[in-house]
């Protein structure tokens, strides 16, 4: 059953030639040849010919890795196409070296009915250029009250359910959340957050927070509702996904709750990976994300997590927000960041190069774990499957700025930074979707 | 052993020139004031305030009275704060470390005598001139300088000059007195880069 | 030269400080006489934009400006465009249409300087802004002090009581203080301390029973707002006053209070102090304009304190 689409793009016929192939699943890192015939790889190994209508790629000194996905965009469709629309969201997730990628539901309207969903799946063959798939709200409208008709839901093609950026408010909607998803084989993801906690809060409550005078979210505030909530997860034996993790003390929840045998997967951004709360010190609004970034304590216990297993895969939380709504003083700017394009580079740059991670973690991470908790099939680079790969240039720099991204928007962490690491050919479902190569 | 003099110093007037200047220039303003009890003296910071004084205490001694004096700092006054550290603008010159006015007299009816080491465009005098009608009216105004270089941007005369010493814009007079400098000196120093 | 913001205390060196405070001395006989006015800033634009009521600080600045001669222009948010919706960004590439050199904003939002300084050449000074900072106040506290209690500020003892969590000064002060030597003691019921505060070197404490060893009692305002339904950081003004108000009572002979103002008499501070003219309070709203001139002065000269040279004119 289909759970994303893009649109039909002319298959890819690829010669792949001398790149460092990394791909835990099939257990290969070998600088090795690609071979990809009608959108499948047909071979990989050493020396391979080209036939005559074959692209061939030089891929000396590059790494060819399996596709990524992320479980966690926002793509503003319906609602805020001048944010972002599926085709500037999928060519973003392209350029980041992504294959499929999922919206969730805070769309306007809300994504909480079967019709909006079979709508967007259709937009999304018209527009997209990696495979879409969309998260349904929980609860109607995400006004934590009423379930959403979560059979229809699932049927349509839903990847789960999820109110993200609104906190389910009770732990009586969560409870009757978790047992009605189960009509769907889905899950529910949740953002963990105590709204009274919550109240106000700008950044994460710490010594920097005290020096800036900024209402702070303590780590508590996500933590309580992440134990709170495993807790109604192992009473129902139901299936969850914790979005967004960004603390030490949940992490701990989390291990006992894994350790206790609870159904539960985990994602962690790339800037709360990489970023702490001193950052906000500049005021910069595109700093400004909830979960906010934490201390340096949290970062590293995610860094470890993210390692272990315990945190399961990357996600990025991309929320692209106008120029004029963050261009604002912070205070007054909405929460989110945009990622997608920024993702490997940033992890492979501060995780990777610095030996916190081996690449096949990451990678592991990044691709095959985010895509069997969608329900999909993990990319590889084997013969007989599809082409869902990515090729990128570790050490190609490259400037962060409105002109460099493909999202509609640019409130990047990062922006007016050079980053080191960059994709150059993404190729989902058999289609080159991302091509920088020229 | 103190160091040699610098190739590009010439000595204009050594300490003991300097002393019968500023006593010749302490004569001359009782001669042209003669009796005045409103006679004040005022130098500008930093040297003419040095120099204000000593004359000052001549007056007194010479005059056998207790004239009024002080000094006056001209930060605020200057005209060419636009041109010093403004937006876009390199200052030219290191800004001065603003001085205290110091005038414990009333200026009203006052005869001002101001006193600088070096009279040179006359937008120093400009400025002191503005400072000092803040404070009050005074009846005249004078001017008495150690030294008058020349290359006058404004329509300003010394009433008392040491010495007149005409000068070439890229050399610079550089008074020193014993209170700030350790030495009492007039020295003329030709520019390098000039 | 860069144009130079005043946004935070961190924007300034221990010199910078110690070159604003001399001065801002400087500037005392000009307002001692009777012609309270230089013509330096003659020709300048100095812009002072208030996004919050305020009584005293805009009045010190539109006053200072004037003393220096310069041309000033007032706005509010009552009543202006910010009512219509206009965004601060715009607000500010309007108001460079008219070249500003600086403009004095009070903003309710932390990161609002930034934003307007992103979006103008004029030099941004700090009036406030939401809980973050208001470093022009602490200049004119460390003003009063080295003019009442000595030019040596260095190992003075110096209690901040109050509601430290909701304090732009606090923070400014807390780092200005300790930036001339001074240590801080920080008091505060346990609801408006910010958690994480004591990294910034200073001690913590929840009563007052060392007050004694305070020779400065700096006294923050305590807002109504703090006791309201929902908000409950305090059960009452009452028991604030009980267990934190300051009163003749509870002072030493030697020790000095101040206030930023305005003061809330039978809350923090009891009448028998605030009528008390060994209290600082009016010194400080006195330091104001000097030390407001000095900032407009330096923010357009420079603050390089090279050796006076005369001759140049």
């Amino acid at each position: 059953m289909e759970r994303t689409w893009c649109k039909p793009l002319p298959a890819a016929e690829l010669l792949i030639k001398g790149g460092r192939v990394v791909d835990p699943e099939s257990g290969v890192d070998a600088v090795q040849d690609v071979l990809v015939k009608k959108g499948k790889i047909v071979e990989v190994g050493k020396d391979l010919k080209a036939g005559k209508n074959t692209r061939v790629v030089d891929a000396a000194g590059m790494l060819v890795l399996p596709g990524f996905v992320d479980l966690h965009a926002h793509f503003r469709t319906p609602g805020r196409e001048d944010e972002e629309d599926l085709a500037t969201a999928s060519a973003a997730a392209a350029a980041g070296g992504y294959v499929a990628a999922f919206g969730m539901a805070n769309t306007e309207p809300v994504m909480d009915n079967a019709s909006l969903l079979k709508g967007m799946a259709r937009q999304a063959e018209a527009d997209a250029l990696i495979p879409v798939g969309f998260f349904a709200a929980v609860t109607k409208g995400l006004e934590g009250q009423e379930l959403t008709e979560m059979g229809e839901l699932g049927a349509a093609g839903a990847v789960a359910f999820s109110d993200d950026g609104m906190p389910l408010p009770t732990a009586a909607i969560t409870r009757r959340a978790l047992q009605y998803v189960k009509v769907s084989k889905r899950f529910i993801a949740v953002h963990a957050q105590d709204a009274s906690l919550f109240k106000g809060g700008q950044m994460h409550e710490g010594p920097a927070s005290a020096r800036l005078g900024l209402t702070g979210i303590p780590d508590l505030c996500e933590s309580l509702d992440v134990s709170r909530t495993l807790d109604i997860a192992a009473y129902e034996d139901a299936e969850l996904h914790v979005c967004h993790v960004s603390t030490e003390k949940s992490l701990e929840a989390i291990a006992r709750a894994k350790e206790a045998g609870v159904r539960v997967t985990v994602e962690a951004t790339p800037h709360h990976l990489t970023l702490t709360d001193e950052c906000v010190a500049s005021l910069d609004p595109n700093l400004k994300m909830n979960p906010p970034l934490r201390a340096e304590s949290d970062r590293k216990a995610l860094v470890e997590a993210l390692r272990s297993g315990l945190v399961d895969c990357v996600a990025t939380d991309h929320a692209p927000h106008a120029s004029e709504e963050k261009d604002v003083p912070y205070e007054e700017a909405p929460f989110g960041c945009i990622g997608l394009e920024t993702a490997f580079s940033v992890l492979h740059k501060e995780l990777v190069e610095s030996r916190d991670l081996d690449l096949g973690t990451l990678v592991t991470r990044m691709s095959a774990a985010p895509a069997r908790i969608a329900g999909l099939d993990a990319p590889a680079i084997a013969a007989g499957v599809t082409a869902d790969l990515c090729v990128v240039d570790p050490a190609a720099v490259w400037t962060v700025s409105p002109e460099t991204l493909q999202s509609r928007s640019w409130n990047s962490p990062w922006l007016g930074q050079e980053l080191t690491g960059k994709v150059r050919l993404t190729v989902a479902t058999g289609r080159v979707a991302w091509d920088d190569l020229a | 052993m103190p160091e040699p003099r610098p190739a590009s110093e010439t000595v204009i007037l050594t300490a003991e020139q300097m002393s019968r200047t500023i006593t010749r220039i302490a004569h001359e303003i009782l001669e042209k004031n003669p009796g005045s009890e409103k006679l004040a003296v005022v130098g500008i910071h930093t040297r003419g305030a040095f120099l204000g004084a000593r004359i000052h205490k001549l007056l007194c001694e010479v005059g056998g009275r207790d004239y009024a004096a002080g000094n006056l700092d001209i930060s605020f006054y200057r005209d060419d704060v636009a041109a010093r550290g403004a937006v876009g603008v390199i200052p030219s010159t290191p800004q001065p470390v603003v001085k205290d006015t110091d005038l414990p007299f009333t200026i009203d009816g006052a005869r001002v005598v101001l006193v600088d080491d070096v009279l040179y465009t006359g937008r120093t005098i400009r400025a002191a001139i503005d400072a000092l009608f803040d404070y009050g009216r005074p009846a005249t105004v004078q001017l008495a300088v150690l030294v008058d270089r020349g290359h006058r941007e404004l329509p300003i005369r010394p009433d008392y000059v040491g010495k007149n010493l005409p000068t070439a814009s890229r050399e610079r007079i550089s008074v020193r007195v014993d209170e700030c400098d350790g030495v009492d000196e007039v020295v003329l120093v030709r520019s390098k880069e000039a | 030269m860069p144009k130079r913001d005043l946004i935070s205390i961190e924007d300034l060196s221990r010199a910078d400080v110690e070159l604003l405070l001399d001065t801002a001395e400087s500037f005392l006989p000009v307002l001692e006489r009777d012609i309270k006015k230089v013509p330096t800033l003659r020709g300048r634009t100095i812009i002072n934009l208030f996004w919050e009521a305020s009584t005293r600080t805009s009045s010190s600045f539109d006053l200072a400006a004037k003393r220096l001669s310069a041309d000033t222009l007032a706005l509010k948010a009552s009543g202006s465009a910010v009512e219509k919706g206009e965004t601060l960004k715009d607000t500010a590439i309007t108001l460079s249409a008219y070249s500003p050199d600086i403009i004095v904003m009070r903003h309710p939002s932390a990161g609002a300087c930034q934003t307007l300084s992103a979006n103008t050449e004029a030099s941004v000074i700090n009036a406030g802004d939401g809980k973050h900072q208001h470093p022009t106040q602490c200049l004119l506290d460390l003003f009063s002090m080295r003019q009442n209690l000595g030019r040596d500020l260095d190992g003075l003892k110096v209690f901040i009581i109050g509601d430290i969590l909701h304090s732009r000064v606090a923070r400014s002060d807390i780092m200005g203080f300790q930036m001339l030597g001074m240590e801080v003691t920080l008091v505060a019921p346990p609801t408006l301390m910010p958690r994480g505060i004591e990294e910034m070197g200073v001690k913590v404490e929840y009563d007052l029973a060392n007050l004694k060893d305070a020779d400065v009692i700096y006294l923050l305002r305590i807002q109504k707002e703090r006791i309201k339904a929902g908000a409950a950081y305090l059960p009452s003004l009452r028991e604030y006053s009980q267990l934190w108000g300051i009163s003749q009572a509870r002072l030493g002979p030697k020790q000095r209070v101040m206030h930023p103002g305005p003061i809330n008499r039978g809350v923090e501070i009891a009448s028998d102090i605030a009528d008390d003219d060994e209290n600082l309070i009016a010194h400080q709203v006195f330091s104001g304009l000097a030390v407001r001139m000095a900032i407009l002065y330096r923010t357009i000269v420079g603050y390089s304190d090279g050796a006076a040279s005369g001759e140049v004119l």
